[in-house]
């Protein structure tokens, strides 16, 4: 799942400066100050209420990536598309671990399955209806999935369902050069009546429920697609509809008159209209909603440093803010190919030099996040604590152990290499922590930045460019696409998915015992099954010492006093937008 | 007069083809694969190749420089599925972030932009040029120092900083002003008094940025004029003061600031990112930057192009005027 990177260098002036001029000089974030932060929606709800009425006024920095629930990436719009996307099956609107559970949307259970995981059954509920009335079918949801294949045309958004239904013999090409005179041409996919869609798999996979959830697995009326201009007025299936769309500017959704709330026990629908607004800067998101004038930021990645400053020198804003954790670990890929980290010892001299305080520091604190110890976040289902390099009480770094690893890997002096970063400032911040920590053991370090809109396609997504440039060290992020171990360790501790573009292996870490336990997890009965063989592939990665994990992502999160229903969902790592209401104003 | 226009009208579109030709190599060679930013997370070749073939960079260069020539002549038509999408002539491309033609997001940022630069042109040049004037025929006094004194902190203090400044101050503290509408800085309809408001705050930040440049300039240009033989001549012959100052000393001592109005002018008509950034106004600095962000190559190519005609078109302007403010110059 992703996170929009918001426009980098000008935010680092304006983050400085905007500290200068709200005059906040407390609130660092290093936890020196008393003042708790409220929580009150990270597992509970502020202001439950079913009143209705109202405009939601949502803002942000940045325009959706698309409104296309099939091209969409960014989690936030995930989040947003429950407006005016229905799916098979959706997050249980609830605070906490509890909104990772899957529930009924346009189905009426979570699906049956049989043939050892690898066939799915789907009924539809009755009365399920797009908004200009037409009865939604699962000819529809067909249509909706098989336009994720059209990757020519409808590229960008995840590409899971291919993975699992796509025929590697006669691969199918998507709608649009599909020679089916009713363009439902993809076999894996079966719809022997309008109720019923069967989804035949190519491997099993306890999770796929959870590709489900996702938004490219909607409906879309095969009459109303435009294809890759389907972005600017989807067809809604939910309670909202789109009544307007500049992009870049302004989104407004108002009701769906042809939504049947008895059809969604998901949704309270209570807003009458709701805006999102783009475009602003993000200091001036927070200060309009502080000044009441909006409602809630959708990015959801935190508050800025002036707005921090603020919250924790006011006991009131602080009684109102939210520090969940986000779910997306931040940490440094150790490459295994490039010398002298070729050689184990010598990427434990890099994990055990680090010094994770300091590291904390770089990414603000205790508000931005807890020191991590494995790559297998915390908030996400099947997590088991492991500390291999015994993080948690050494936590400015070993520098004895990291000499004794430098010996035994040849290099008694140290060695010198290079650290990739994201040219952001928190992202050069991070790695200069990490300098400076390795700096104490011998090992010097050359910070090698790049744009951040770059950085994952060509800089470190590419293991090519990773060699010639001798990128030893990567700093990434990464959090699940759905909450389960699959969606966050499929693409990073996979061997055989180090791609030759757009890599997300940047370590290229090649065990095969974790291939061999991947497989394994993927034969389980049940996601809950699989948790041992996942647990063994994050024990087997940190062993491998291919990742520095350093930080369990924290967000200071504020949203105006008035928002109703507001908590974090562990389904996104944000606050929830579905059931958000404002008191009917 | 003609032959000069269409000698420099020639020069303009020479250069701006040097340009298309350039910011095209540019974008062209710079190495990675396009494709790989419109991908979702771990795409295949086929995935790769269905998006590069989209995109149209799986073509030669010449042939890709050709066709975006012949849309810029002709008008393209664009694959976006079921349908074709057609982009009429003008054509600068197609944004395939947005979806949309990138003239018509051009278009659409424009206005605001130029709002943005006229308002604040028009305040810098006359508060800028009065003061700079007044300093040099105050030279030393108590009003020179101060309006010097102000103008190097214009200089010096970025817009970033006096435009959060000014929105703490006077939007969210004062609250004199609304906040600003970003989505419809014109009004739907057009409101004369929702636009004054929307856009006085950015007037004023970039003006006092530029009208301190200006100030200084016009001051020390004035001082040299004002020494000049020709100056003392015009006194002698007794002219009244008035007449002195503003038929032969700022005459002369503005020629200039017209080259840097100009040319201040048209870069600003190609977009303020930092003003625009800062006031969340969508104008075509605050879309490039969006643009270079996202790495909406068409779109990035469009804005470069659309800025470097209005730097072209700035350029001719001032070598026109130049002609009538200062008769030693001759169009020939």
């Amino acid at each position: 799942m992703r996170r929009p990177r918001t426009a980098a260098r000008a935010v680092a002036g304006l983050a400085v400066l905007a500290t200068l001029a709200a005059g906040c000089g407390g609130g660092s974030g290093n936890g020196d100050n008393k003042i708790e932060i409220g929580n009150k929606g990270v597992d509970g709800v502020h202001n439950p209420s079913d009143v209705k009425g109202g405009e939601l006024r949502i803002l942000n920095a940045d325009d959706v990536d698309s409104l296309d629930p099939a091209r969409a990436y960014y989690a936030f719009v995930w989040n947003l598309s429950r407006f005016y996307n229905r799916t098979l099956v959706t997050f249980d609107p609830k605070p906490g671990a509890d909104g990772q559970k899957l529930v009924a949307d346009l189905a009426t259970d979570t699906g049956k399955s049989s043939n050892g995981n690898k066939t799915w059954t789907y009924t539809l509920k009755d009365g399920v209806k797009f908004e200009d009335g037409t009865p939604i079918t699962s000819k529809d949801i067909k249509y909706g999935v098989e336009r994720v294949f059209a990757q020519d045309v409808i590229n960008g958004g995840p590409t899971y369902l291919i993975d699992f239904l796509q025929d590697p013999k006669k691969p199918y090409p998507g709608p649009y050069k599909d020679k089916d005179p009713n363009k439902l041409g993809l076999k894996a996919v079966q719809t022997p009546d309008d109720k019923t869609i069967v989804f035949n798999l190519n491997k099993p996979l306890p999770d796929f429920p959870y590709l489900l959830q996702l938004p490219g697995s909607g409906p879309v009326p095969k009459a109303r697609d435009t294809g890759a201009q389907y972005a600017n007025h989807p067809v809604s299936s939910g309670p909202y509809k789109i009544a307007s769309y500049v992009k870049d500017k302004q989104i407004k959704f108002v009701r769906n008159t042809n939504w049947d709330p008895k059809t969604d026990t998901v949704r309270k629908a209570l807003p009458d209209t709701i805006s999102f607004t783009a475009g602003l800067s993000a200091e001036d998101v927070d200060a309009r909603i502080q000044a009441g004038d909006a409602d809630v930021d959708a990015a959801n990645v935190g508050v800025q440093i002036a707005t921090q400053g603020k919250i924790l020198k006011d006991k009131k804003l602080a009684a109102q803010a939210d520090n969940p954790i986000t779910g997306f670990t931040r940490y440094f890929a150790i490459n295994n190919k490039v010398a002298p980290l070729d050689n184990i010892e010598c990427r434990k001299a890099v994990i055990y030099g680090a010094n994770m305080a300091t590291l904390q520091q770089s990414r603000g604190g205790q508000y931005g996040g807890d020191i991590a110890t494995q790559m297998f976040p915390p908030s996400l289902q099947g997590y088991k604590a492991y500390d291999p390099y015994a993080i948690k009480a050494n936590k400015s770094g070993q520098v004895d152990k990291a000499k004794e690893a430098l010996k035994a890997c040849g290099q008694p002096n140290g060695f010198a290499m290079n650290i990739a970063t994201q040219d952001t400032p928190k992202g050069v911040a991070a790695a200069e922590a990490l300098q400076a920590g390795l700096k104490r053991v011998g090992i010097n370090a050359t910070l090698q930045k790049a744009a951040p809109a770059k950085y994952y396609a060509d800089f470190v997504g590419s293991p090519k460019s990773v060699h010639e440039k001798k990128l030893g060290v990567m700093q990434a992020g990464w959090g699940p696409d759905f909450p389960t171990p699959f969606g966050f360790f499929s693409s990073i501790a996979d061997p055989r998915k180090i791609l030759p573009a757009g890599n997300s292996n940047y370590g290229e870490f090649d065990d095969p015992k974790a291939a061999a336990a991947i497989d394994k997890a993927l034969t389980e009965a049940s996601v809950e099954a699989s948790f041992p063989e996942w647990q063994e592939v994050d024990k087997l990665a940190m062993d491998n010492a291919s990742y520095l994990p350093f930080i369990v992502d924290k967000a200071l999160m504020y949203a105006n006093p008035r928002v109703t229903n507001l908590y974090v969902t562990g389904g996104y790592g944000q606050y929830d937008f579905v059931n958000m209401g404002v008191g009917g104003k | 007069m003609f032959r000069f226009l269409l000698k420099r009208l020639i020069v303009g579109i020479v250069t701006l083809w040097v340009v298309t030709v350039v910011v095209f190599g540019i974008f062209t060679i710079i190495p990675g694969d396009p494709a790989l930013v419109y991908a979702g997370k771990d795409p295949s070749a086929e995935v790769l190749a269905g998006i590069r073939a989209k995109l149209g960079v799986d073509k030669p260069l010449p042939e890709q420089y050709a066709t975006f020539m012949k849309g810029v002549a002709v008008g393209r038509d664009f694959p976006t599925g079921p349908k074709m999408v057609h982009c009429d002539a003008p054509c600068l491309g197609y944004s395939y972030k947005k979806d949309v033609p990138v003239l018509g997001l051009i278009t659409r940022a424009l206005p605001i932009t130029a709002t943005m630069a006229a308002g604040a042109a028009l305040l810098w040049l006359l508060g800028g040029v009065s003061v700079g004037v007044l300093s040099a025929l105050r030279r030393g006094t108590f009003f020179d120092r101060i309006a010097m004194t102000i103008s190097l902190a214009g200089v010096s203090l970025p817009v970033y900083f006096t435009g959060l400044i000014g929105l703490s101050v006077f939007v969210y503290q004062l609250q004199w002003l609304p906040a600003i509408d970003t989505n419809s800085p014109f009004g739907n309809p057009f409101d004369p008094v929702q636009t004054f408001q929307s856009f006085i705050l950015p007037w004023v930040v970039l003006a006092f940025l530029y009208a301190a440049s200006y100030a200084r300039l016009t001051r020390t240009s004035m001082l040299e004029t004002m020494s000049e033989d020709y100056i003392r001549t015009a006194r002698a012959k007794g002219l009244p003061e008035r007449t002195v100052v503003t038929r032969h000393g700022m005459r002369a001592a503005l020629t200039p600031i017209v080259t840097m109005f100009g040319l201040d002018l048209g870069a600003l008509l190609g977009g303020a990112i930092l003003t625009e950034y800062t006031f969340g106004l969508q104008g075509l600095g605050k879309q490039a930057l969006d643009a270079i962000n996202k790495f909406d190559y068409p779109l990035i190519m469009g804005t470069t192009l659309f800025a470097a005609f209005f730097i072209i078109v700035a350029n001719i302007v001032v070598d026109v005027l130049y002609a009538f403010i200062d008769p030693r110059v001759r169009l020939s």
